[in-house]
């Protein structure tokens, strides 16, 4: 059955009409009724979200394009709302929605005692919106608008406690470095129009088949030629390193955990920062043309996996952790992309959604019981307070560090083996990234399971401590470590999601890995030269799910995540004294990483400084000097000089103005004396 | 050298010392007199030309009345004569250097154009008319508006002249003239309704033993 | 006869003796206002001697308008005199420089 119009356009406006509601009558709905609407708009968009894919993938449904409505019109260009929905759409919509309503259900929880209780769950049903926009979107400029509007809920919601300095400051950085990022983006937009002339994506992975494009280059710098499917690719990439948070343009994300844990596991974790990747996969028909732009993503996405992977190790807040790993899984997914396996980089975008958002929300649950204490030097042994979250975030740990049978060891085992098999340049690089990012991942992520839920107890549970059970709206403790009472499991709305979302954490790999990485289950959505496609090497060596877990054991990552869990066990659970002489030892090594690379410090010195001096030179020189002292008061002085001038001449005095009258009296005699004479 | 040219170097002498004079007297009474005597000469000199009318004009009007009104103004007002003659010996060389470049300029052009221009016959003898009669065909039919024109001129003047010196001045008493004629009974009496009192105390002053 | 030049050249002897008197008399308004009226005598003086050499009476006719005018000039000015010695006090010059910016 074909999919409908309005089907496809309930799945969009539904979020939205809660956004709007809960937003903006949330003195009438009230905190029940903001989440009730909210999370019926985005409960049925998840079921309809359910029924496209199971139209398109068992339904038989067409491909769905068309455009609903024209925005405007200028010359042959058009700029249309309309929607694409083919199997990666549906893929991504469901994973959007799903999470989505996840972390709705979850919210009620974790933001019950907060005063924005509506406006957070505004924010969240519009984002769900905004993302919905961006994915089904079948031109390049909807795409610009779901990427801004994500954009800009991930900046409303960083902020959400506008009242902290340091939540200002994250989402400004966000903001900030996703301009940089969108920049690119919307200079790869325009060259997508320039040289293709349309927007629309059928009519431009249309002209990638043959055609003048291919060939077509241009001189950015004189001299060197450069193809133009390169440029558009790494201008568009730019945008999706901004985004996706890559390296250099990675700095927002660690900062952005100063929002709601539930926004963490949502926006910066399971479906904005996938956007980038989503992209990517989107215009594989215009990045299989550069090789060049290839081995561009490639090699940002391998130094990514690694290096913010390193950061990890280190850092103490318990949802920092989880964002640098988060980092680093993206890292992975581009590396996929930039190998053209771009299957296999959704692949671990659908993966990485639910197991890095249960990842989140589990933290989040370990926040509130600790009273939104983060950091884990004041947590240990919650196993036996809080054994669904205890549960909930090994199973999400051993997906993420890749314990075959899990749904991340499919998609990341995928992902290595595609890279081994690519011959892009930088692909060796991009392999020793990924296969120590193994290691590391294993490293933080158990360091963060032991630190938080096993060994001894860092917490003091001080009943006269003085504090009440809703004292945390100052969102911060006096005294680190110390607790009004016990921490205790979560109420069921937190832990539902937990449960809801370890499920597909565990199994959606064992059914999935096959029809998706290799039977060609995206169809046309995803497009792969010939020459380029690892994954279809890799297919020929795939015998089914079971016997990659079998094969999985006897292969290299394995034992390299196995090491770095018995790494950490031995340093975090059995001789807890080691971290200590470890960092000691390796002190040089140790703040290089704590230190993030001095890449915060370098962008504040160099761009943040810089803009500030740029700005107050253009405000001292430009507007001061320039408009206000030569161009305004420079001609009023002008007049003030001249009309003093003038002003001594208007003497006041009769026998000056005769005296002026009897000067030019006698130029005119002059003059006309001299005309006489020279007259014939 | 005729007569009539006697009779003009003579005039313009009286002329050029008299005018002199203006300018160089300190009195301004004196200045004002030796301003007559210009005048007075330069009328004669217009007679030499033919211009009788406009010579005995100018006598009427200027020695007659503007002159007149000069010395009247002169003499109502109370001057302090020696802060007025300040810079006159400071600012003579530079008066006689600005006015003695403008003659050579005004005789240079003059002599390159006009130096024996003969007059003509009379253009009024010859057309049998006398100077006066010549004139004011021209003027009164050529140039009627401009003649009503200078009328209009001269009587905004004399009306313009008098509000300028108007002074009304406060704390006088003087008749207004205007007013007496205008008033009414009902202007100098008001009749005030009250009701009778009756000298209630009286009575009882009265009827007291 | 007379010639014309004769006519010309006493008027701008006189012209340039009141353009002097303005010069040397700069203090005093009225003998200001008696050079002026000097100066228009020598004006007057030469339209007279062209309308005779000319055979045009429009000089003469502009004679008459000059005095017509500068009788209503003098007439202004020394009420303007008279208003401003009762203000002032004075008829110096360089005292009146109330417009002066």
């Amino acid at each position: 059955m074909p999919l409908s119009k309005t089907l496809l356009l309930t799945i969009v406006l539904a979020p939205l009409f809660g956004a709007v509601v809960a937003g903006l009558f949330r003195r009438q709905v009230g905190r029940a009724g903001a989440a009730a609407i909210t999370i019926a708009g985005v409960a049925l968009s998840c079921a309809l979200s359910f029924y496209v894919l199971y139209q398109l993938v068992w339904g038989g449904a067409p491909v769905f394009n068309q455009n609903l409505y024209t925005w405007f019109e200028v010359g042959r260009i058009s700029a249309n709302v309309g929607f694409m929905v083919d199997r990666l759409t549906a893929m991504m919509m469901v994973v959007v929605t799903f999470v989505s309503l996840m972390v709705h259900i979850y919210t009620i929880g974790y933001m019950a005692e907060d005063d924005g209780f509506q406006r957070f769950f505004s924010y969240i049903a519009l984002f769900t919106f905004s993302m919905l926009m961006l994915v089904m979107s079948n031109n390049f400029l909807q795409l610009f608008f779901g990427w801004e509007a994500v954009g800009l809920v991930s900046y409303l919601l960083i902020g959400f406690w506008f009242k902290r300095p340091s939540a200002i400051f994250a989402n400004m950085k966000a903001f900030l470095v996703n301009r940089v990022g969108d920049f690119g983006f919307l200079l790869g937009i325009a060259g997508v129009l320039y040289w293709f002339g349309s927007l629309d994506y059928a009519q431009v992975f249309q002209a990638t088949l043959g055609g003048p494009i291919l060939t077509k280059t241009v001189e950015i710098f004189a001299g060197h030629p450069w193809s133009v499917a390169t440029i558009v690719c790494i201008c568009l990439f730019i945008g999706a390193m901004g985004k996706s948070a890559q390296v250099p343009l990675h700095v927002w994300l660690p900062d952005s955990m100063e929002g709601p844990t539930p926004i963490s596991a949502l926006i910066h974790a399971a479906t904005m920062v996938t956007a980038g990747i989503f992209m990517v996969a989107r215009m594989s028909p215009l990045f299989e043309l550069s090789e060049t732009a290839l081995s561009f993503v490639l090699v940002i996405g391998a130094t990514t996996a690694l290096f913010t992977g390193l950061i990890g190790i280190v850092q103490n807040d318990i949802k920092r952790v989880v964002a640098y790993s988060t980092l680093s899984q993206l890292g992975y997914m581009t590396v996929a992309l930039g190998v053209s396996a771009y299957a296999g980089g959704v692949y671990h975008l659908m993966t990485h959604a639910f197991f890095k958002a249960l990842l989140f929300l589990g933290a989040g649950s370990v926040i509130v019981a600790m009273h939104h204490e983060q950091d884990m030097r004041y947590m240990g042994g919650l196993r036996k307070y809080m054994p669904i979250t205890w549960i909930t975030m090994w199973l999400g740990s051993l997906a993420l560090a890749g314990a075959p049978g899990f749904a991340g060891f499919f998609s990341k085992d995928a992902i290595i083996e595609a890279v081994g098999e690519s011959h892009r340049w930088g692909a060796g690089y991009a392999y020793f990234c990924v296969m120590a990012g193994v290691f590391v991942t294993a490293l933080y992520s158990f360091r963060l399971l032991y630190m938080t839920f096993h060994g001894k107890e860092r917490f003091v549970v001080d009943a006269h401590h003085g504090h009440g059970h809703d004292d945390h709206g100052d969102h911060g403790h006096h005294e680190p470590g110390h607790l009004a009472h016990a921490p205790h499991e979560s109420p069921w709305v937190i832990t539902l999601p937990l449960v809801l979302l370890a499920i597909p954490s565990v199994l959606i790999g064992w059914f999935t890995i096959g029809p998706m990485l290799f039977d060609g289950w995206f169809r046309a959505a995803i497009r792969v030269a010939e020459h380029n496609d690892v994954l279809k090497e890799l297919g020929h060596e795939f015998h089914g799910a079971g016997a990659m877990v079998l094969h999985g054991f006897t292969q290299a990552p394995f034992w390299i995540a196995f090491a770095g869990f018995a790494v950490a066990t031995y340093i975090w659970l059995l001789n807890p004294g080691i971290a200590d002489k470890a960092k000691n030892a390796l002190r040089p090594l140790y703040n290089v990483l704590a230190n993030k690379y001095w890449v915060d410090e370098l962008y504040q010195a160099v761009f943040a400084r810089g803009g500030v001096a740029l700005g107050r030179g253009l405000w001292k020189g430009g507007d001061a000097g320039v408009i206000d002292g030569l161009v305004v008061n420079g001609s009023a002085a002008v007049v003030a000089r001249v009309s003093a001038t003038v002003r001594w001449l208007q003497s006041g005095y009769l026998y000056h103005y005769a005296f002026a009258m009897i000067l030019g009296l006698i130029a005119l005699l002059g003059g006309v004396y001299w005309i006489a004479h020279a007259a014939p | 050298m005729s007569f009539q040219l006697i009779c003009f170097y003579a005039f313009a002498a009286v002329t050029v010392g008299a005018a002199l004079a203006v300018v160089t007297l300190k009195s301004p009474v004196h200045a004002a007199l030796s301003l007559v005597l210009t005048f007075f000469s330069t009328a004669c000199l217009w007679l030499l030309a033919d211009a009788e009318f406009l010579a005995i004009a100018l006598v009427l009007v200027y020695v007659g009345a503007v002159m007149v009104l000069f010395l009247f103004v002169v003499m109502m007002l109370d001057l302090d004569l020696d802060p007025l003659r300040e810079g006159f010996v400071r600012a003579l060389p530079f008066g006689l250097l600005v006015a003695v470049v403008m003659l050579a300029e005004m005789l240079a052009l003059i002599g390159v154009r006009s130096m024996d221009l003969q007059a003509p016959v009379d253009p009024a003898a010859a057309a049998g008319m006398s100077n006066t009669v010549w004139l004011a065909s021209a003027l009164f039919s050529e140039f009627l508006l401009p003649f009503e024109v200078a009328a209009l001129i001269l009587t905004v003047g004399i009306i313009a002249a008098i509000p300028l010196t108007l002074r009304h001045r406060t704390g006088i008493k003087a008749q207004n003239p205007s007013r007496q004629v205008r008033v009414e009974a009902r202007d100098r009496i008001r009749v005030v309704k009250m009701q009778a009192e009756k000298p209630a105390a009286a009575n009882q002053e009265t009827s007291a033993p | 006869m007379i010639p014309l030049s004769h006519y010309l050249t006493l008027g701008a002897i006189l012209f340039c003796i009141a353009v002097a008197g303005i010069f040397i008399n700069r203090k005093n308004v009225i003998v200001l206002l008696m050079a002026i009226e000097l100066m228009l005598l020598a004006v007057n003086t030469n339209f007279v001697a062209f309308s005779r050499y000319l055979g045009d009476p429009s000089g003469q006719v502009f004679v008459f308008f000059i005095l017509t005018v500068a009788a209503a000039e003098a007439a202004i000015g020394l009420a303007i005199l008279v208003v401003l010695f009762r203000n002032r006090a004075t008829i110096n010059v360089t005292e009146i420089d109330s417009l002066k910016g």
